[in-house]
């Protein structure tokens, strides 16, 4: 015991001397590396530390550059929580996003699941068409949604806020890529086993492509969750705005109060950054596995 | 009496054709290995009798009814394959269970089941765990537990024992020839290693090219081959096969050195092959063949040489206490009892070694 721990810090020991004499040589190319990080470290946090530090000051105090607020305040806090509407609007986006999140996730992974696993004609065809419709903006698409909710009576309803995003080409080009590293001989035993095709794919598939599910779910969850524009133009009625457009219409027309907007955002952070933390030991899989820059 | 019957069994992709009108029975208890190189249509057929691949031309019959339109759950048939098709996310116990899915037995007894086909495999410790705490050997015997459990009338292996180390894979070699005299059920088993073939067939069926070249004991296709490829195939070190003409009592051999041969008379100068086994080419005295020796390879109780004898490369053996070297001439014996000669055209046998 005693020995081989004198091994451990001799070994220990020596690994410190090389990586000191490696620090010297590599300090030059690795201070530049690091002040590039640094930098970029920096530009990722500012606009959330300015968010929180808004969301902590008074409205007189707003439009100053200064991050740490003069006279911190939770006042803003008591204000959002206690009125109705953001409670109201906080359980519509989580009611959407979570019903988005699941079906993308049903409808993504059994139509990658089919593409990937079986040989059919015009397959082909079907895959390329759908991964084409990745290229198309969000943007270009809000009108042909508006005038098809309009038609079929959609609009202003949950169902006209969640219809598009009930199944995307992302999800299903992610999850064919998943299914292929799945072996067939998997599928062929439980073939032998009696399964019958959809037993086979949620039984024995899905288990097996359970990292690829998880860091599609965050991606999922995320994009509904801060999704705005769609939401803004199908919803007229405040009842059924979601969190990002209710927040936009704090205050009035000639006012925007930012410290509101900016507290209710804090806010709303919190149930991604929840997901986050019980995830992402799967989404850094998931986003390596994918070979995705996240 | 329940048998496997293959008739004319043929398999084309579009328009290639890959599998050549199998003719194939499996008897009762039967232990059948396929054999052969590489892309010559073993799995293929496998696969067919599992029921997972389409059936172009020909029938299946197992235990007297033709499956060929049967779904593979119907076919009362069990599947190992190469890369276990464990799951990861289910214990042991639900892996081996999964046979069971379909089956119309109480929990209890299907328990019971798991239970009883665990110690026969040795694995009732490990039941509640997961495929990644498992040995590969273990892992494999969750595989064939998982077969086992449904006791099928046939048990089909496609090469289970080839992501195994050389030592697991003797071992679980010999788990699965006493599991075959343990339940008595036909066995149709995949490999392209020939020792796998010999050490566990009753019969063995050698393929090539989608065609079968022989079916026959391991004796049969070892002492008896019924063309060149089957001569080189089976045996290692290869069989040496060297250019010849009839002599009408025996052959003369390409470097005018001849040999009679008992028991058949061959045309003077029809071309043939001459076949012998490196362990039939000893180095002697005699020295009814000489050469230089090459490359010497050790291997304990013998020593392979490969010799130069006049232009042309054989495999012979030599003792293994006073080893030839690199370099050394030596002579060779031979007895015209053990040559087999083969049609130097179409390669088939004229007539093989006593068995
Ligand atoms: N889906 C397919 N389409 C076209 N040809 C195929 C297909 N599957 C197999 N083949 C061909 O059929 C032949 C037999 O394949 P098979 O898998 O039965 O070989 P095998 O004897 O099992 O070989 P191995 O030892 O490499 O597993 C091969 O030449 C292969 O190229
Ligand atoms: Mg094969």
């Amino acid at each position: 015991m005693a020995q081989a721990d004198e091994l451990t810090i001799r070994a220990t020991s020596d690994t410190l001397l090389r990586a000191q004499a490696a620090r010297k040589q590599a300090s030059a190319a690795q201070f530049v590396r690091w002040m590039l990080l640094f930098a970029g470290g920096v530009i990722m946090v500012m606009p959330l530390a300015y968010m929180i530090s808004t969301s902590l000051k008074w409205p007189w105090e707003v439009y100053e550059i200064g991050l740490i607020p003069q006279e911190p305040t939770l006042e803003n806090y008591t204000y959002v929580l206690e009125d109705g509407r953001f409670f109201g609007w906080f359980v519509n986006s989580l009611v959407i996003a979570t019903i988005t999140t699941l079906s993308a996730l049903f409808f993504d992974s059994l139509v990658g699941y089919t593409l990937c696993k079986f040989q059919f004609r015009g397959r082909y065809i079907v895959f390329i068409a759908i991964l084409s419709t990745l290229m198309i903006p969000t943007e270009m698409l809000v009108i042909p949604w508006y005038m098809m909710s309009q038609s079929f009576g959609w609009l202003d309803s949950y169902w006209g806020i969640m219809f598009p995003g009930l199944m995307t080409a992302f999800g299903v080009f992610l999850m064919k890529q998943f299914f292929e590293t799945v072996p067939d001989d998997f599928l062929e035993a439980a073939r032998i086993d009696g399964l019958n095709e959809f037993q086979i794919w949620w039984q024995v598939a899905m288990p097996m492509v359970k990292p690829a599910l998880a860091a599609l779910a965050i991606f999922i969850f995320l994009g509904n969750w801060t999704a705005f524009l769609w939401p803004l133009i199908v919803t007229t009625s405040p009842d059924l705005y979601t969190l990002p457009v209710g927040l936009a219409s704090f205050g009035d027309e000639a006012d925007v109060a930012w410290e509101l907007i900016m507290t209710g955002a804090a806010i709303s952070t919190l149930p991604t950054l929840i997901f986050f933390l019980i995830f992402q030991r799967f989404i850094i899989r998931g986003v390596v596995m994918a070979g995705l820059k996240g | 009496m329940s048998q496997l019957i293959l008739r004319d069994l043929v398999k084309r992709y579009g328009t290639t054709q890959v599998l050549h009108s199998i003719n194939l029975t499996v008897e009762q208890g039967e232990f059948v290995v396929l054999v052969g190189p590489s892309g010559c249509g073993k799995s293929t057929t496998l696969r067919m009798i599992a029921g997972l691949e389409e059936i172009s031309g020909g029938t299946i019959e197992i235990g007297g009814r033709v499956v060929n339109n049967l779904e593979p759950k119907d076919r009362n048939i069990a599947m190992v394959f190469q890369n276990y098709a464990i799951y990861p996310h289910m214990t042991v116990r639900r892996n081996i269970g999964f046979g069971l899915k379909t089956a119309k037995l109480s929990k209890a007894e299907k328990n019971a089941r798991i239970d009883e086909v665990a110690a026969i495999l040795g694995m009732t410790e490990y039941l509640e765990r997961k495929p990644a705490q498992l040995s590969g050997g273990q892992r494999q015997r969750v595989a064939i537990g998982r077969a086992m459990v449904r006791d099928p009338a046939v048990f089909l292996f496609d090469e289970p024992l080839s992501n195994l180390d050389a030592q697991l894979r003797t071992q679980m070699r010999l788990e699965i020839k006493k599991l075959h005299t343990r339940v008595g059920r036909m066995m149709i088993f995949v490999t392209h290693d020939q020792v796998e073939a010999m050490t566990l067939a009753d019969r063995i069926v050698i393929m090539k090219d989608g065609h079968i070249q022989q079916i026959g004991t391991p004796a049969q296709v070892y002492h008896e081959p019924a063309n060149t490829f089957v001569a080189q195939f089976i045996g290692a070190p290869q069989m040496n096969l060297l250019k010849a003409e009839g002599t009408g009592t025996g052959v003369r051999l390409w470097n005018g050195v001849e040999i009679a041969v008992p028991g058949i008379q061959i045309a003077p100068g029809r071309p043939v092959s001459f076949g012998i086994r490196p362990e039939d080419l000893k180095s002697d005295a005699s020295a009814v063949l000489s050469g230089t020796v090459t490359v010497a390879e050790p291997l304990g109780a013998e020593t392979l040489v490969y010799v130069d004898v006049d232009g042309v490369e054989v495999t012979a053996t030599a003792p293994g206490r006073t080893p030839p070297r690199a370099g050394d001439r030596i002579g060779l014996g031979l007895s015209g009892d053990n040559a087999h000669l083969f049609d130097s055209a179409s390669g088939q046998s004229l007539r093989t070694a006593r068995a």
